[in-house]
């Protein structure tokens, strides 16, 4: 195997409460192969979403090496690291996170801001990553205007836009109902297959995480194993 | 898409919004409206010549000064002209409609008032008639007086009615002439003294002096209240611009106070915009972060939210500037002939531009500060 794509060493995070500093994750080791599609699963409050947040590049560990796309990002000044995000990943988030006032298009194109690109590129690329979603039909709905599972496919259009080398989703489907649930999934699943993003996703649901090719589960700040998913 | 972006947001309220913009627009409207005011308090001055010299006794204004000091001063070398003004003080029906009322001498007043342009048939009308008077044009616009018109004022300081021909009604030469003012004959004034009160009779309010070097001003004013000294009526001379300050000054306090409460206005609007966007910053703080997550740097962050408030203040600035011109032409004219210039200056809109644009700012600073700075895990947290 070649040289993995993210790469973490005894990570460790805590947080402050007042006084008390609450351990999180106590020495968190493993690698990730690029066109992996992992899913991290474990009870609430056992740290996935931190774990995905430092991966990220949104946190920052107190100690430990993390290594992803050939960058120590632990030690990447704070204007770097936001170029970094910007070229390297793709957010999706449970409750989609996508700016209200802007439509669907706007909302695609919106990274693509950071890019030095004209307005016309910016726009036939954002409808042609909505059309990849389904939603070539939506191009001008704001976010209110479409049901929850639409609007995750609106970020996940958004997530593509720029062609980051990972994509991480905290609980895609946390808030869909069992149908739009499974039409993100589905679309998560040919985003790794027919183009071969390297996707993490953090996830409560059993269900959800069978979609992945393996599953990681954590557990009071610490790995418990990886399992392959049978195909 | 970045200004559409702000504009977007700043009308995501839209209520909230309104509110704010109408309450900048009055701020604004209001502050317009008192510096106008404090202005034109201070106009009179401003139309002032400090060619001219003010002769009124040193006790005080109140006090009259004889009239054989005319020829006194006349006399003095380099005083070109000489005319004299009474402070009338007259009613016009109602004591609510104040106008400046002078007994002046007819013949020489309007040679020392160049800018009182009159025409030159009017002029010879009014001299001829012993009760004969001149007003300004604001002033006959004020009452509809007409040439030809009767008017009678019931004296305060001269007791009794008197009764007036209005014979001419004169322009101003420019924006500051005062031509809200009732110019009649002192002749008049002091024949019918003569039989009234006889004691009060040939007796003069102020000289008007007029220079003929006007750097010799001071020199010239020295002399004349030299030549007056340890007289029973000792006189204080001074440039009409600084006897009109004078004047002004003693209502100082007042224009001391109206200009605190036009800051006042603009420090509430700004107490009340500061507290709009702090909320509405707070409520978006989930998508400040995430756009930080996406890799925009704080400096977008606070692009958004200053252009959304200075957006916003430009908004209502510009109303308020905007409504500040009819508002105060209806409120000169309510104002009638207090003032005799009541326009909106430049220095006023430049004023209210940069207020408006100081509470954007300044409502904008910390909530800005904030949100540029605001953890991305925490902030994605909280759910707007
Ligand atoms: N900003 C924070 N301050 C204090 N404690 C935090 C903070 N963020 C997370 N935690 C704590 O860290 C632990 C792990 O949180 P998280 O990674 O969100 O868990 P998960 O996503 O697995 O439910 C929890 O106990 C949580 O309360
Ligand atoms: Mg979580």
């Amino acid at each position: 195997m070649s040289e993995p794509l993210i790469s973490l060493h005894n990570i460790v995070k805590s947080y402050r409460r007042g006084q008390q500093t609450v351990p999180v994750l106590s020495g968190v080791t493993f690698d990730i192969a690029a066109g992996e599609f992992l899913a991290l699963m474990g009870p609430s409050g056992s740290g996935k979403s931190t774990l995905l947040n430092l991966i990220a590049g949104i946190d920052r560990p107190d100690s430990g090496q993390l290594i992803v796309a050939g960058e120590d990002i632990g030690r990447l000044p704070e204007a770097a690291l936001a170029d970094w995000r910007a070229r390297h990943v793709g957010f999706i988030f449970q409750f989609y996170n996508l700016l209200p006032v802007l439509s669907a298009l706007e909302n695609v194109e919106l990274p693509l801001l950071l890019k030095d690109m004209p307005r016309r590129e910016r726009r036939e690329r954002a409808e042609l990553a909505l059309s990849m979603v389904g939603l070539s039909d939506r191009l001008d709905h704001a976010p209110s205007e479409l049901s929850g599972g639409q609007q995750q496919r609106v970020a996940i259009a958004r997530a593509l836009i720029t062609d980051p080398t990972l994509i991480v989703a905290d609980e895609p489907t946390g808030d869909l109902d069992r149908e739009s649930a499974n039409d993100v999934l589905r679309l998560m699943q040919r985003l790794n297959d027919e183009i071969g993003k390297t996707i993490i996703m953090v996830t409560h649901d059993s269900r959800a995480a069978g979609h992945a090719h393996a599953i990681m589960h954590l557990e009071k700040g610490e790995l418990s194993g990886r399992e392959e998913v049978g195909k | 898409m970045l200004l559409s972006l702000i504009f977007r947001n700043a009308f995501r309220h839209k209520l909230r919004t309104l509110l704010t913009v109408v309450g900048l627009t009055v701020a604004v409207l209001a502050f317009g409206l008192l510096s106008t005011v404090v202005e034109a308090w201070y106009a009179g001055a401003e139309g002032a010549s400090n060619a001219r010299l003010v002769v009124r006794n040193a006790i005080s204004l109140v006090f009259p000064l004889p009239l054989t000091y005319r020829q006194k001063i006349r006399q003095i070398e380099g005083v070109r002209g000489i005319t004299t003004a009474n402070w009338f003080g007259g009613i016009y029906k109602e004591p609510k409609n104040f106008f400046p009322q002078f007994a002046v001498e007819a013949s020489s007043y309007l040679d020392l008032y160049p800018e009182y342009l009159l025409s030159e048939a009017e002029r010879k009308d009014f001299q001829r008639d012993r009760k004969g008077a001149i007003v300004g044009e604001k002033l006959a616009a004020t009452y509809g007086f007409k040439v030809g018109d009767t008017v009678t004022l019931k004296g305060t300081i001269y007791p009794g009615q008197w009764e007036f021909v209005i014979r001419g009604i004169y322009n101003g030469r420019d924006a500051k002439t005062d031509v809200s003012q009732m110019l009649f004959h002192w002749d008049y004034l002091n024949e019918t003294m003569k039989i009234r009160i006889p004691r009060r009779a040939n007796q003069i309010g102020v000289y008007v002096v007029e220079v003929a070097d006007p750097s010799r001003v001071a020199e010239i004013s020295r002399i004349i209240d030299n030549e007056f000294k340890n007289s029973n009526a000792e006189t204080l001379s001074e440039t009409e611009k600084a006897f009109q300050l004078g004047f002004v000054s003693m209502t100082e306090a007042i224009v001391v106070a109206i200009r605190l409460v036009s800051y006042l206005v603009i420090f509430i609007i700004l107490a009340v915009m500061a507290n709009t966007m702090a909320m509405t910053v707070r409520e978006r703080t989930a998508e400040y972060a995430t756009l930080k997550a996406l890799g925009f740097g704080p400096r977008f962050v606070l692009l958004l939210i200053y252009g959304e408030s200075l957006a916003i203040a430009a908004l209502g600035g510009a109303l308020g500037i905007a409504l500040t011109f009819p508002v105060a032409v209806a409120f000169g004219n309510a104002m009638g002939t207090l003032f005799k210039v009541f326009a909106v200056s430049g220095a006023t809109v430049a004023l209210q531009a940069a207020c408006a644009l100081a509470v954007g700012f300044i409502s904008a600073l910390v909530p800005a500060y904030r949100a540029a700075r605001v953890n991305i895990v925490a902030g994605l947290r909280s759910i707007g």
